[in-house]
């Protein structure tokens, strides 16, 4: 898949639909980190996210990965407006709603919906699957009727594959695969076109991970809902996402569509994270080539200067430690049509095995 | 090349409130010294209850082995007395637990706990100990080990906890390490780290290693046999590059065709349907059944014995070389089931 425009272009490949239905520019959230009780002082910030930028199209997944601390999840909460961001755009639909309340917010939080990644915790103990995946039409009402919701829940109950006799069940009367398809109906109810899925099938087991997968690949295609996946398993990601996003300490460091990611990767840390990933066929054990990174995730109250991941990448020169790279098609790729050529924040980007752009970089 | 530990049709049940579950149903397994052994399954396989009854850490009541034999060298655990199995116990043959904050001591720091394993079990003097246990945590590649043998395990990063964990399993070369789950709860970049790590210490040291897991890709990577476990039994027994090649079980089968892989993207993901039994309603025959494609009226009443289907391969099923070689597709995707 070629890509004609010539600028750096923050975006991996052609999108299914031309407008996005989210855009998110230059998203910073810090933590303040205080001392002192009676006169508090900010004596540092935990930089969860720092300066995300992407956008989500209609009937489009893209996926998020990276590893614990990277600030995947901070990126949900901040896009469901649980938390206000430092700085920073959301823009659904054009509209920035992180400046919204009221009224407009709710107006705006029908249409992105979310489903989290525990679904032991995640659904009310005591409240029946009926109440759980129609306590959306409480807030509102506007969607379905009073006299029309238990209809809409059996709907629902059917479409995500259970049976609606279901109803009055309590949660802890289903499995963990069938409490996920609880936690998507519930998620369907107001007919969002946006889905926040916040790792939604790592805490189920093999057999049933499938099922939900298949799922929300169904739904997808028959709501034209956009889903962004958050996850941390990467075959998971790669098999349901259109473009896939990897973070590393708040930012975004490279960003494509699957084959750019995962065959012509360009980032270092998506090299390594790729490489360390087990392939499930032991006849591909002798001649695997892994990276095995040192050492472990700088903590994001201090971050490295210039190039945060240079502290274990195996590339790493003493330029990388004064200039912040930037997301964009890194120089060597972009005059030419290769699926090298996309936003890779690496001075010295490079496919793996072939040396390229090793120091070649003109600046 | 030895047989280490020899677990022969093992038993093991718990009485709960809702009856009695049968956890482990007459399992049997073998490792031998150097050589790592895959025990894969979902969540209440019985996986974990094999490895806390060889270990002897069953938490009982309300867990009971109710049959069975041990046997470690030839000798059975369970008929040896107490006190001689707490010196095979740690020492001979040792455990890494899933979530190493959980199995540490959180108000001791790392360096005595590590040390602890010295006192006890060498009555080495309590200086000494302090040496080889920071001597431990640098094998185990623990930067700057000396500063860090006093810090307590709420201070180490979940990569570093887990070589705290290794660094006390290997800690008096025991000949069998049984890791349950030791990488479940890191990223992959650290578990790739901590693989390489355990896999290196098990060269060096010639260990058996019984690894617990229900990532295919782990097992890929590093075990040498492989054993399936499906509601408390074995459905299949395999060298590793035999069972990902050919799978011999249908729910091997089910298993490697879910993961989703490059020439699957864009399709639907195989489901095995249905889900697995609970404990205490095992279904009668094959208890796979009612999930299984193959599935005829015999699978429902007859539960099938190991059959050998190769040399040092097992399968438990009535069908295993349709399985195997395919004589009726079983590959039909069921698409999402309830």
């Amino acid at each position: 898949m070629s890509h004609p425009t010539p600028a750096p272009q923050v975006d991996g490949s052609p999108p299914p639909s031309h407008e996005p239905v989210l855009e998110v520019r230059g998203l910073v959230k810090h933590f303040p980190l205080t001392q002192g009780i009676v006169f508090r002082r900010q004596i540092g910030a935990v930089k969860a996210v720092d300066g995300v930028d992407f956008r989500l199209h209609r009937g489009e997944t893209l996926g998020i990965v990276g590893e614990s601390g990277c600030g995947k999840s901070t990126v949900a909460r901040l896009l469901m407006n649980l938390e206000r961001p430092t700085a920073g755009q959301v823009l659904y639909k054009g509209e920035d709603i992180t400046r919204l309340s009221g009224r407009a917010l709710k107006a705006v939080r029908r249409n992105i919906q979310m489903v989290f990644q525990d679904p032991y915790t995640s659904l009310n103990p005591r409240m029946t699957v009926g109440d759980i995946i129609g306590e959306p039409f409480e807030i509102h009402p506007e969607v379905a009727p009073k006299g029309d919701r238990a209809r809409r829940v059996r709907e629902l109950l059917d479409v995500v594959g259970l049976s609606p006799e279901y109803i009055n069940r309590y949660p802890h009367q289903f499995s963990g695969g069938q409490r996920q398809r609880i936690g998507i109906a519930r998620g369907l109810a107001l007919n969002p076109e946006i889905i926040i899925c916040d790792e939604p099938v790592s805490a189920l087991d093999v057999s049933v991970q499938a099922q939900v997968i298949n799922l929300m690949e169904r739904l997808q295609a028959e709501f034209g809902l956009a889903y962004l996946f958050i996850a941390h398993d990467l075959s998971v990601v790669r098999h349901i996402s259109d473009r896939v996003a990897v973070m590393y300490l708040g930012r975004v460091v490279e960003l494509g569509d699957d084959r750019e990611i995962y065959e012509h990767a360009t980032h270092p840390y998506t090299q390594a994270l790729l490489s360390a990933v087990p392939v499930p066929d032991p006849a591909a054990r002798a001649d695997r080539d892994r990276i095995i990174l040192t050492g472990d995730v700088p903590s994001p109250a201090a971050v490295p200067s210039g190039c945060r991941f240079r502290t274990r990448c195996f590339k790493a020169r003493d330029r990388c430690a004064r200039e912040e790279p930037l997301l964009t098609v890194p120089e060597p790729f972009r005059d030419r049509s290769t699926p090298a050529g996309h936003p890779s924040a690496c001075l010295f980007a490079a496919e793996r095995g072939t040396g390229e752009g090793n120091g070649a970089s003109s600046t | 090349m030895s047989t280490l530990l020899e677990v022969t049709d093992l038993h093991v049940e718990f009485r709960t409130r809702d009856g009695i579950a049968k956890a482990v149903d007459g399992v049997s397994y073998a490792v031998q010294a150097g050589q790592t052994l895959a025990v894969l399954g979902e969540s209440g396989s019985g996986k974990s209850v094999t490895a806390q009854a060889v270990m002897g850490i069953l938490d009982s009541p309300p867990g009971r082995i109710t049959a069975g034999r041990i046997a470690f060298h030839g000798q059975d655990l369970l008929t040896m007395p107490e006190r001689e199995r707490r010196a095979v116990r740690g020492a001979r043959m040792a455990m890494i637990f899933q979530d190493a904050l959980s199995a540490l001591n959180p108000v001791l720091s790392v360096g005595h706990q590590l040390a602890e394993m010295f006192t006890t079990h060498r009555g080495t003097s309590r200086k000494d100990a302090r040496a080889k246990a920071v001597e431990l945590m640098d094998r185990v590649r623990i930067p700057a080990a000396r500063q860090r043998a006093g810090d307590f395990p709420h201070q180490f990063s979940g990569g570093m906890r887990q070589r705290v964990m290794i660094a006390m399993a290997i800690a008096l070369e025991p000949e069998l390490v049984i890791a349950d789950e030791p990488t479940t709860a890191l990223d992959v970049t650290v578990q790739a780290q901590v693989m390489d790590l355990l896999a290196e210490l098990q060269r060096e040291m010639d260990m058996g290693l019984i690894l617990i897991t229900h990532d295919l890709g782990v097992v890929a990577d590093v075990a040498d046999h492989i054993a399936v476990m499906y509601a408390g039994r074995i459905v299949e027994t395999a060298p590793v590059h035999r069972i990902y090649a050919a799978p011999a079980h249908p729910y091997t089968k089910g298993l490697l065709e879910s993961i989703p892989r490059l020439d699957r993207k864009g399709r639907e993901l195989y489901a095995i349907k249905g889900l697995p039994p609970s404990p205490h309603h095992v279904p009668p025959g094959c208890a796979f059944n009612p999930r299984c494609p193959l599935a005829r009226d015999r699978c429902r009443t007859e539960q099938p014995p190991l059959y050998e289907v190769a040399a040092g391969r097992t399968s438990a099923c009535h069908y295993w070389h349709e399985c195997l070689h395919g004589t009726r597709d079983s590959g039909t995707p069921e698409g999402a089931g309830r």
